[in-house]
Protein backbone atom coordinates (compact mmCIF):
# COMPACT_ATOMS: atom_id res chain seq x y z
CA UNK A 1 0.00 0.00 0.00
CA UNK A 2 2.13 2.95 -1.45
CA UNK A 3 -0.81 5.43 -1.07
CA UNK A 4 -3.62 4.44 1.31
CA UNK A 5 -5.09 7.99 1.08
CA UNK A 6 -5.03 7.78 -2.79
CA UNK A 7 -8.70 8.88 -4.36
CA UNK A 8 -8.50 5.43 -6.33
CA UNK A 9 -7.90 3.69 -2.56
CA UNK A 10 -10.64 5.64 -0.92
CA UNK A 11 -13.25 4.46 -2.91
CA UNK A 12 -12.16 0.84 -2.98
CA UNK A 13 -12.09 0.39 0.50
CA UNK A 14 -15.49 2.16 0.78
CA UNK A 15 -16.58 -0.39 -2.11
CA UNK A 16 -15.17 -3.46 -0.58
CA UNK A 17 -16.23 -2.27 2.96
CA UNK A 18 -19.74 -2.17 2.14
CA UNK A 19 -19.78 -5.12 0.15
CA UNK A 20 -18.50 -7.55 2.68
CA UNK A 21 -20.43 -6.26 5.23
CA UNK A 22 -23.68 -6.40 2.92
CA UNK A 23 -23.10 -9.87 2.67
CA UNK A 24 -22.71 -10.73 6.07
CA UNK A 25 -25.62 -8.83 7.16
CA UNK A 26 -27.64 -10.67 4.22
CA UNK A 27 -26.56 -13.73 4.85
CA UNK A 28 -27.56 -13.67 8.50
CA UNK A 29 -30.92 -11.90 7.80
CA UNK A 30 -31.82 -14.52 5.25
CA UNK A 31 -30.83 -18.06 7.21
CA UNK A 32 -32.34 -16.73 10.55
CA UNK A 33 -35.48 -15.74 8.82
CA UNK A 34 -37.72 -19.00 9.27
CA UNK A 35 -36.34 -19.01 12.98
CA UNK A 36 -37.83 -15.54 13.72
CA UNK A 37 -40.88 -16.60 11.06
CA UNK A 38 -41.64 -19.12 13.85
CA UNK A 39 -40.82 -17.24 16.71
CA UNK A 40 -43.41 -14.42 15.51
CA UNK A 41 -46.05 -17.40 14.94
CA UNK A 42 -46.16 -18.42 18.34
CA UNK A 43 -45.98 -14.96 19.88
CA UNK A 44 -49.17 -14.31 17.69
CA UNK A 45 -50.64 -17.70 19.12
CA UNK A 46 -49.88 -16.34 22.92
CA UNK A 47 -51.62 -13.33 22.17
CA UNK A 48 -54.70 -15.02 20.89
CA UNK A 49 -54.58 -17.23 24.32
CA UNK A 50 -53.73 -14.26 26.17
CA UNK A 51 -56.88 -12.08 24.56
CA UNK A 52 -59.31 -15.38 25.29
CA UNK A 53 -58.05 -15.46 29.30
CA UNK A 54 -56.43 -18.85 28.29
CA UNK A 55 -52.71 -17.94 28.68
CA UNK A 56 -51.22 -20.35 31.56
CA UNK A 57 -48.51 -18.27 33.76
CA UNK A 58 -45.63 -20.42 34.44
CA UNK A 59 -44.40 -22.19 31.22
CA UNK A 60 -44.01 -19.76 28.35
CA UNK A 61 -41.85 -21.80 26.36
CA UNK A 62 -43.02 -22.51 22.41
CA UNK A 63 -43.45 -25.83 22.65
CA UNK A 64 -46.35 -24.72 25.66
CA UNK A 65 -48.43 -22.11 23.55
CA UNK A 66 -48.33 -24.62 21.17
CA UNK A 67 -50.00 -27.34 23.52
CA UNK A 68 -52.30 -24.45 24.89
CA UNK A 69 -53.54 -22.96 21.20
CA UNK A 70 -55.09 -26.55 20.28
CA UNK A 71 -58.00 -25.44 22.39
CA UNK A 72 -58.55 -23.12 19.97
CA UNK A 73 -60.11 -23.05 16.08
CA UNK A 74 -58.89 -21.43 13.93
CA UNK A 75 -61.42 -20.38 11.00
CA UNK A 76 -62.10 -18.45 8.08
CA UNK A 77 -64.72 -15.20 7.52
CA UNK A 78 -65.74 -13.94 4.15
CA UNK A 79 -66.22 -9.70 5.58
CA UNK A 80 -67.85 -9.16 2.94
CA UNK A 81 -70.87 -11.97 3.03
CA UNK A 82 -70.36 -12.15 7.21
CA UNK A 83 -70.52 -15.63 6.83
CA UNK A 84 -67.70 -18.89 7.13
CA UNK A 85 -65.53 -19.37 4.12
CA UNK A 86 -63.50 -22.49 2.72
CA UNK A 87 -62.02 -21.05 0.06
CA UNK A 88 -58.44 -21.40 1.72
CA UNK A 89 -57.63 -25.31 2.18
CA UNK A 90 -54.34 -24.33 4.84
CA UNK A 91 -54.56 -21.25 7.04
CA UNK A 92 -51.62 -21.56 8.46
CA UNK A 93 -50.45 -19.96 4.86
CA UNK A 94 -52.54 -17.49 4.34
CA UNK A 95 -51.73 -14.22 5.39
CA UNK A 96 -54.28 -11.69 5.51
CA UNK A 97 -52.29 -8.47 5.67
CA UNK A 98 -50.58 -9.32 2.70
CA UNK A 99 -53.87 -10.41 1.22
CA UNK A 100 -55.03 -6.76 2.06
CA UNK A 101 -52.25 -5.43 0.15
CA UNK A 102 -53.27 -7.23 -2.82
CA UNK A 103 -55.86 -5.77 -4.75
CA UNK A 104 -57.52 -8.88 -5.85
CA UNK A 105 -57.84 -10.01 -2.57
CA UNK A 106 -59.12 -6.81 -0.53
CA UNK A 107 -61.14 -3.59 -0.80
CA UNK A 108 -60.07 -0.28 -0.82
CA UNK A 109 -61.55 1.78 1.82
CA UNK A 110 -63.08 5.49 1.03
CA UNK A 111 -62.30 8.32 3.45
CA UNK A 112 -65.49 8.33 5.03
CA UNK A 113 -65.12 4.08 6.09
CA UNK A 114 -61.90 3.97 6.93
CA UNK A 115 -61.86 5.19 10.50
CA UNK A 116 -58.87 3.14 11.49
CA UNK A 117 -56.64 4.40 8.93
CA UNK A 118 -55.83 0.37 7.42
CA UNK A 119 -56.47 1.51 3.40
CA UNK A 120 -57.51 -1.46 2.20
CA UNK A 121 -59.12 -4.27 3.87
CA UNK A 122 -59.05 -8.04 2.79
CA UNK A 123 -61.86 -9.58 1.64
CA UNK A 124 -61.07 -12.92 4.28
CA UNK A 125 -59.85 -12.72 7.70
CA UNK A 126 -59.24 -15.47 10.27
CA UNK A 127 -61.42 -15.60 13.62
CA UNK A 128 -60.36 -17.92 16.01
CA UNK A 129 -62.67 -19.41 18.84
CA UNK A 130 -62.99 -21.78 21.71
CA UNK A 131 -65.74 -24.01 21.06
CA UNK A 132 -67.81 -26.00 23.74
CA UNK A 133 -69.42 -28.68 21.82
CA UNK A 134 -70.94 -26.63 18.50
CA UNK A 135 -71.29 -23.44 20.23
CA UNK A 136 -68.75 -20.88 20.48
CA UNK A 137 -67.48 -20.09 23.98
CA UNK A 138 -65.04 -17.18 23.49
CA UNK A 139 -64.64 -15.56 19.73
CA UNK A 140 -61.17 -14.11 19.11
CA UNK A 141 -61.25 -11.68 16.45
CA UNK A 142 -58.38 -9.90 14.99
CA UNK A 143 -58.44 -6.22 15.02
CA UNK A 144 -56.01 -3.38 13.75
CA UNK A 145 -55.72 0.09 13.37
CA UNK A 146 -53.84 3.37 13.34
CA UNK A 147 -52.40 5.43 16.08
CA UNK A 148 -50.10 7.92 16.68
CA UNK A 149 -47.08 6.22 15.38
CA UNK A 150 -47.94 2.80 14.39
CA UNK A 151 -50.67 0.56 13.11
CA UNK A 152 -51.74 -1.38 16.50
CA UNK A 153 -52.61 -4.97 15.68
CA UNK A 154 -54.36 -7.21 18.10
CA UNK A 155 -56.70 -9.34 19.19
CA UNK A 156 -60.24 -8.47 20.87
CA UNK A 157 -62.47 -11.53 22.17
CA UNK A 158 -66.08 -11.60 22.92
CA UNK A 159 -67.73 -14.19 25.10
CA UNK A 160 -70.45 -16.46 23.87
CA UNK A 161 -73.42 -13.44 23.59
CA UNK A 162 -70.98 -11.84 21.26
CA UNK A 163 -70.88 -8.70 23.36
CA UNK A 164 -69.19 -8.95 26.53
CA UNK A 165 -65.30 -8.12 25.97
CA UNK A 166 -63.35 -11.12 27.09
CA UNK A 167 -59.90 -9.69 26.68
CA UNK A 168 -58.17 -7.05 24.38
CA UNK A 169 -54.54 -7.30 23.58
CA UNK A 170 -52.02 -5.82 21.23
CA UNK A 171 -48.54 -7.69 20.06
CA UNK A 172 -47.16 -5.41 17.26
CA UNK A 173 -47.31 -1.71 17.52
CA UNK A 174 -44.78 1.15 18.34
CA UNK A 175 -46.12 3.33 20.15
CA UNK A 176 -44.56 5.87 22.87
CA UNK A 177 -43.19 3.89 25.60
CA UNK A 178 -44.66 4.84 29.19
CA UNK A 179 -47.25 7.21 27.06
CA UNK A 180 -49.12 5.41 24.22
CA UNK A 181 -47.22 2.05 24.96
CA UNK A 182 -48.88 1.72 27.86
CA UNK A 183 -51.68 -0.09 26.35
CA UNK A 184 -49.02 -3.48 26.96
CA UNK A 185 -49.46 -2.27 30.68
CA UNK A 186 -51.88 -5.07 32.16
CA UNK A 187 -53.43 -3.15 34.69
CA UNK A 188 -55.10 -1.39 31.34
CA UNK A 189 -55.86 -4.47 29.68
CA UNK A 190 -57.93 -5.79 32.47
CA UNK A 191 -60.41 -3.02 32.36
CA UNK A 192 -61.62 -4.50 29.03
CA UNK A 193 -62.72 -7.24 30.77
CA UNK A 194 -66.39 -7.66 31.08
CA UNK A 195 -67.41 -4.53 28.67
CA UNK A 196 -70.26 -4.91 26.33
CA UNK A 197 -68.82 -3.64 22.72
CA UNK A 198 -72.64 -3.39 21.32
CA UNK A 199 -75.57 -1.00 24.01
CA UNK A 200 -79.41 -2.25 23.36
CA UNK A 201 -80.01 -0.77 19.92
CA UNK A 202 -77.17 -2.82 18.63
CA UNK A 203 -75.16 0.37 17.93
CA UNK A 204 -71.60 0.22 19.47
CA UNK A 205 -70.34 2.11 22.26
CA UNK A 206 -67.03 0.79 23.67
CA UNK A 207 -64.18 2.44 23.32
CA UNK A 208 -61.43 4.40 25.23
CA UNK A 209 -62.86 7.35 27.51
CA UNK A 210 -60.64 10.37 27.46
CA UNK A 211 -59.88 11.01 31.37
CA UNK A 212 -61.56 8.25 33.67
CA UNK A 213 -64.45 6.64 34.12
CA UNK A 214 -67.27 8.02 36.23
CA UNK A 215 -68.57 5.16 38.36
CA UNK A 216 -72.07 6.71 38.48
CA UNK A 217 -72.79 6.72 35.33
CA UNK A 218 -73.75 3.05 33.99
CA UNK A 219 -73.60 4.07 30.62
CA UNK A 220 -69.39 4.91 30.95
CA UNK A 221 -69.15 1.77 33.44
CA UNK A 222 -70.90 -0.68 30.92
CA UNK A 223 -68.93 0.72 28.01
CA UNK A 224 -66.09 3.23 28.57
CA UNK A 225 -62.55 2.14 29.52
CA UNK A 226 -59.77 5.21 31.40
CA UNK A 227 -58.15 7.25 28.59
CA UNK A 228 -54.07 6.83 28.87
CA UNK A 229 -52.73 9.33 30.47
CA UNK A 230 -50.70 11.73 27.83
CA UNK A 231 -52.10 9.47 25.24
CA UNK A 232 -54.67 10.86 23.50
CA UNK A 233 -53.84 10.31 20.13
CA UNK A 234 -53.14 6.15 20.55
CA UNK A 235 -56.60 6.20 23.11
CA UNK A 236 -58.51 7.30 19.97
CA UNK A 237 -56.94 4.58 17.58
CA UNK A 238 -57.98 2.09 20.06
CA UNK A 239 -61.65 3.65 20.14
CA UNK A 240 -61.31 3.92 16.07
CA UNK A 241 -60.19 0.39 15.29
CA UNK A 242 -62.93 -1.25 17.74
CA UNK A 243 -65.64 1.11 15.58
CA UNK A 244 -64.12 -0.11 12.61
CA UNK A 245 -63.52 -3.70 13.27
CA UNK A 246 -67.00 -4.62 15.19
CA UNK A 247 -68.63 -2.36 12.67
CA UNK A 248 -71.16 -2.88 9.77
CA UNK A 249 -68.07 -2.70 6.99
CA UNK A 250 -66.11 -5.16 8.89
CA UNK A 251 -67.08 -8.20 11.41
CA UNK A 252 -70.70 -6.75 12.12
CA UNK A 253 -72.73 -8.46 9.80
CA UNK A 254 -70.67 -11.47 10.63
CA UNK A 255 -71.20 -11.42 14.32
CA UNK A 256 -74.94 -10.45 13.46
CA UNK A 257 -75.44 -13.89 10.87
CA UNK A 258 -73.62 -15.76 13.99
CA UNK A 259 -76.06 -14.69 16.17
CA UNK A 260 -79.21 -15.42 13.71
CA UNK A 261 -77.22 -18.93 13.96
CA UNK A 262 -76.74 -18.14 9.69
CA UNK A 263 -72.77 -18.06 9.46
CA UNK B 1 1.81 -8.61 34.38
CA UNK B 2 1.42 -9.59 30.89
CA UNK B 3 0.45 -7.32 28.46
CA UNK B 4 -2.19 -9.69 27.28
CA UNK B 5 -3.73 -9.85 30.78
CA UNK B 6 -3.10 -6.18 31.20
CA UNK B 7 -5.42 -4.94 28.33
CA UNK B 8 -8.14 -7.29 29.42
CA UNK B 9 -8.39 -6.69 33.12
CA UNK B 10 -7.36 -2.97 32.87
CA UNK B 11 -10.91 -1.79 31.77
CA UNK B 12 -12.69 -3.88 34.48
CA UNK B 13 -11.36 -1.30 37.45
CA UNK B 14 -8.65 0.43 36.98
CA UNK B 15 -9.86 2.39 33.01
CA UNK B 16 -13.74 1.59 33.35
CA UNK B 17 -15.38 2.65 30.18
CA UNK B 18 -18.22 3.51 32.20
CA UNK B 19 -16.92 4.76 35.19
CA UNK B 20 -13.71 6.33 34.37
CA UNK B 21 -14.61 7.98 30.67
CA UNK B 22 -18.17 8.15 31.80
CA UNK B 23 -18.79 6.47 28.24
CA UNK B 24 -21.99 4.50 27.03
CA UNK B 25 -23.97 5.45 30.05
CA UNK B 26 -27.56 6.19 27.91
CA UNK B 27 -27.86 2.42 27.81
CA UNK B 28 -26.92 1.57 31.47
CA UNK B 29 -29.83 3.91 32.21
CA UNK B 30 -32.23 2.22 30.26
CA UNK B 31 -31.62 -1.65 30.17
CA UNK B 32 -30.82 -2.46 33.63
CA UNK B 33 -34.54 -2.88 35.40
CA UNK B 34 -33.62 -6.78 35.66
CA UNK B 35 -30.55 -8.99 35.61
CA UNK B 36 -31.90 -10.93 32.83
CA UNK B 37 -31.91 -8.33 30.63
CA UNK B 38 -28.86 -6.66 31.68
CA UNK B 39 -26.85 -10.09 31.22
CA UNK B 40 -28.13 -10.47 27.16
CA UNK B 41 -27.20 -6.95 26.59
CA UNK B 42 -23.41 -6.93 28.06
CA UNK B 43 -22.97 -9.82 26.26
CA UNK B 44 -24.17 -8.21 22.92
CA UNK B 45 -22.33 -5.36 23.58
CA UNK B 46 -19.00 -6.93 24.43
CA UNK B 47 -19.14 -9.47 21.19
CA UNK B 48 -20.10 -6.01 19.20
CA UNK B 49 -16.83 -3.81 20.38
CA UNK B 50 -14.55 -7.28 20.24
CA UNK B 51 -15.71 -8.20 16.68
CA UNK B 52 -15.48 -4.62 15.78
CA UNK B 53 -12.44 -4.20 16.91
CA UNK B 54 -10.79 -7.07 15.04
CA UNK B 55 -12.19 -6.57 12.12
CA UNK B 56 -10.83 -2.85 12.25
CA UNK B 57 -7.61 -3.73 13.46
CA UNK B 58 -7.21 -5.97 10.59
CA UNK B 59 -7.78 -3.96 8.15
CA UNK B 60 -6.31 -0.50 9.81
CA UNK B 61 -3.40 0.02 7.44
CA UNK B 62 -5.81 0.35 4.42
CA UNK B 63 -8.08 2.53 6.05
CA UNK B 64 -7.76 5.60 4.27
CA UNK B 65 -7.84 8.53 7.26
CA UNK B 66 -10.85 10.28 5.04
CA UNK B 67 -13.01 7.75 5.78
CA UNK B 68 -11.86 5.84 8.43
CA UNK B 69 -14.96 6.86 11.02
CA UNK B 70 -17.72 5.90 8.35
CA UNK B 71 -15.67 2.77 7.45
CA UNK B 72 -15.75 1.94 11.27
CA UNK B 73 -19.41 2.91 11.35
CA UNK B 74 -20.08 0.36 8.40
CA UNK B 75 -18.69 -2.27 10.41
CA UNK B 76 -20.22 -1.59 13.76
CA UNK B 77 -23.76 -1.25 12.63
CA UNK B 78 -23.21 -4.73 10.24
CA UNK B 79 -22.58 -6.64 13.55
CA UNK B 80 -24.86 -4.66 15.46
CA UNK B 81 -27.87 -6.14 13.00
CA UNK B 82 -26.08 -9.46 12.76
CA UNK B 83 -26.59 -9.40 16.24
CA UNK B 84 -30.00 -8.06 16.45
CA UNK B 85 -31.03 -10.64 14.65
CA UNK B 86 -29.08 -13.55 16.46
CA UNK B 87 -31.51 -12.07 19.49
CA UNK B 88 -34.83 -11.88 17.36
CA UNK B 89 -33.62 -15.79 16.53
CA UNK B 90 -32.63 -16.95 20.00
CA UNK B 91 -33.48 -15.08 22.66
CA UNK B 92 -37.29 -13.51 20.83
CA UNK B 93 -38.78 -12.61 24.68
CA UNK B 94 -35.67 -10.66 25.60
CA UNK B 95 -34.95 -9.17 22.19
CA UNK B 96 -38.62 -7.79 22.70
CA UNK B 97 -37.58 -5.80 26.00
CA UNK B 98 -34.53 -4.56 24.73
CA UNK B 99 -36.42 -3.44 21.39
CA UNK B 100 -34.21 -0.52 20.04
CA UNK B 101 -31.32 -0.79 22.48
CA UNK B 102 -29.31 -3.67 20.65
CA UNK B 103 -29.49 -1.20 17.83
CA UNK B 104 -28.52 1.59 19.65
CA UNK B 105 -25.48 -0.21 20.35
CA UNK B 106 -24.68 1.66 16.89
CA UNK B 107 -24.28 4.49 18.73
CA UNK B 108 -22.64 3.69 22.07
CA UNK B 109 -19.77 5.69 22.41
CA UNK B 110 -17.90 2.69 24.35
CA UNK B 111 -17.43 0.93 20.67
CA UNK B 112 -16.15 3.52 18.49
CA UNK B 113 -14.34 4.76 21.21
CA UNK B 114 -12.10 1.45 21.54
CA UNK B 115 -12.29 1.33 17.63
CA UNK B 116 -10.71 4.70 17.19
CA UNK B 117 -8.69 4.95 20.14
CA UNK B 118 -7.30 1.10 20.04
CA UNK B 119 -7.95 -0.76 17.18
CA UNK B 120 -6.87 1.64 14.75
CA UNK B 121 -2.99 1.22 15.96
CA UNK B 122 -2.86 -2.52 17.38
CA UNK B 123 -2.65 -5.48 16.09
CA UNK B 124 -5.73 -7.67 15.65
CA UNK B 125 -5.31 -10.24 18.60
CA UNK B 126 -4.93 -7.34 20.80
CA UNK B 127 -7.73 -5.73 19.70
CA UNK B 128 -10.30 -8.71 20.56
CA UNK B 129 -8.61 -8.25 24.13
CA UNK B 130 -9.08 -4.96 24.53
CA UNK B 131 -12.82 -5.45 23.43
CA UNK B 132 -13.58 -8.14 25.18
CA UNK B 133 -12.06 -6.04 28.31
CA UNK B 134 -13.86 -2.90 27.69
CA UNK B 135 -16.89 -5.19 27.40
CA UNK B 136 -16.43 -6.79 30.33
CA UNK B 137 -15.69 -3.12 32.37
CA UNK B 138 -19.13 -1.81 31.27
CA UNK B 139 -20.82 -5.76 32.00
CA UNK B 140 -19.53 -4.68 35.53
CA UNK B 141 -21.47 -1.63 35.99
CA UNK B 142 -24.75 -2.18 34.61
CA UNK B 143 -24.64 -5.79 37.02
CA UNK B 144 -23.92 -4.21 39.80
CA UNK B 145 -26.69 -1.27 38.67
CA UNK B 146 -29.17 -3.79 38.05
CA UNK B 147 -28.59 -6.02 40.80
CA UNK B 148 -29.71 -3.33 43.09
CA UNK B 149 -32.50 -2.33 40.87
CA UNK B 150 -33.76 -5.88 40.41
CA UNK B 151 -32.99 -6.76 44.24
CA UNK B 152 -34.99 -3.09 46.00
CA UNK B 153 -37.24 -2.32 42.60
CA UNK B 154 -38.88 -5.88 41.90
CA UNK B 155 -37.94 -7.74 45.10
CA UNK B 156 -36.19 -10.31 42.79
CA UNK B 157 -32.97 -11.62 41.01
CA UNK B 158 -33.02 -13.09 37.83
CA UNK B 159 -37.22 -13.15 37.72
CA UNK B 160 -36.60 -14.88 40.95
CA UNK B 161 -38.27 -14.03 44.05
CA UNK B 162 -35.99 -13.08 46.80
CA UNK B 163 -38.45 -11.03 48.87
CA UNK B 164 -41.87 -11.33 48.36
CA UNK B 165 -43.55 -7.99 47.70
CA UNK B 166 -46.64 -6.74 49.60
CA UNK B 167 -48.83 -6.80 46.51
CA UNK B 168 -48.60 -10.92 46.46
CA UNK B 169 -48.97 -11.39 49.83
CA UNK B 170 -45.41 -10.44 51.06
CA UNK B 171 -44.02 -7.96 53.63
CA UNK B 172 -41.92 -5.99 51.07
CA UNK B 173 -42.81 -2.97 49.83
CA UNK B 174 -40.45 -2.22 46.37
CA UNK B 175 -38.72 1.23 46.12
CA UNK B 176 -40.62 2.00 42.83
CA UNK B 177 -37.79 4.61 42.09
CA UNK B 178 -35.79 2.09 41.09
CA UNK B 179 -37.81 0.71 38.36
CA UNK B 180 -37.26 4.27 36.59
CA UNK B 181 -34.37 5.51 34.69
CA UNK B 182 -33.32 8.26 37.49
CA UNK B 183 -32.16 5.34 39.85
CA UNK B 184 -29.01 4.37 37.69
CA UNK B 185 -27.80 7.84 37.81
CA UNK B 186 -27.58 7.38 41.54
CA UNK B 187 -26.09 3.68 41.46
CA UNK B 188 -23.72 4.65 38.58
CA UNK B 189 -22.56 7.76 40.91
CA UNK B 190 -22.53 5.54 43.86
CA UNK B 191 -20.12 2.71 41.86
CA UNK B 192 -17.80 5.85 40.84
CA UNK B 193 -17.52 7.21 44.80
CA UNK B 194 -16.55 3.52 45.63
CA UNK B 195 -14.15 2.81 43.04
CA UNK B 196 -12.85 6.17 43.46
CA UNK B 197 -12.16 6.03 46.98
CA UNK B 198 -10.69 2.33 46.43
CA UNK B 199 -8.54 3.78 43.58
CA UNK B 200 -7.54 6.97 44.56
CA UNK B 201 -5.42 8.14 41.55
CA UNK B 202 -8.76 8.36 39.76
CA UNK B 203 -10.03 11.24 41.04
CA UNK B 204 -9.85 13.95 39.24
CA UNK B 205 -7.72 17.38 39.95
CA UNK B 206 -10.71 19.95 40.51
CA UNK B 207 -11.23 22.75 37.43
CA UNK B 208 -11.25 25.20 39.65
CA UNK B 209 -11.22 25.90 43.55
CA UNK B 210 -14.85 28.08 45.22
CA UNK B 211 -12.96 30.98 47.20
CA UNK B 212 -13.40 31.34 51.05
CA UNK B 213 -16.05 34.05 51.69
CA UNK B 214 -14.33 37.12 52.52
CA UNK B 215 -16.14 40.13 53.72
CA UNK B 216 -15.48 43.44 51.38
CA UNK B 217 -15.11 45.77 54.28
CA UNK B 218 -12.38 44.06 55.89
CA UNK B 219 -10.32 42.88 52.70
Amino acid sequence: MANKDSITNTVKIAFLVCLACSIVVSVSAVSLRPLQKQNEVVEVKKNILAAAGLLESGDTSAKAIVEQFQQIDTMLVNLNTGKFSNEIEDLELYDQFKAAKDPSQSVALTKDQDIASIGRMENLSKVYAVMDGDDIKTLILPVRGYALWSTLYGFIALESDLNTVVGLGFYAHAETPGLGGEIDNPKWKAQWIGKKVFDDAGEIQAGVKKGTVNPAIAYEVDHLVDGLAGATLTSNGVTNLVNYWLGDLAFGPFLKNLKAGEA
Amino acid sequence: MSETKKVLVQPIFSNNPVALQILGVCSALAVTTSMQVTLVMCIALTSVTAFSNLSISMIRNQIPSSIRIIVQMTIIASLVIVVDQLLKAFAFDISKQLSVFVGLIITNCIVMGRAEAYAMANPPGMSFIDGIGNGLGYSVVLIFVAFFRELFGAGKLFGITIMPLVNDGGWYIPNGLLLLPPSAFFLIGMFIWILRTWKTDQVESSEYKIMPHVNKESA
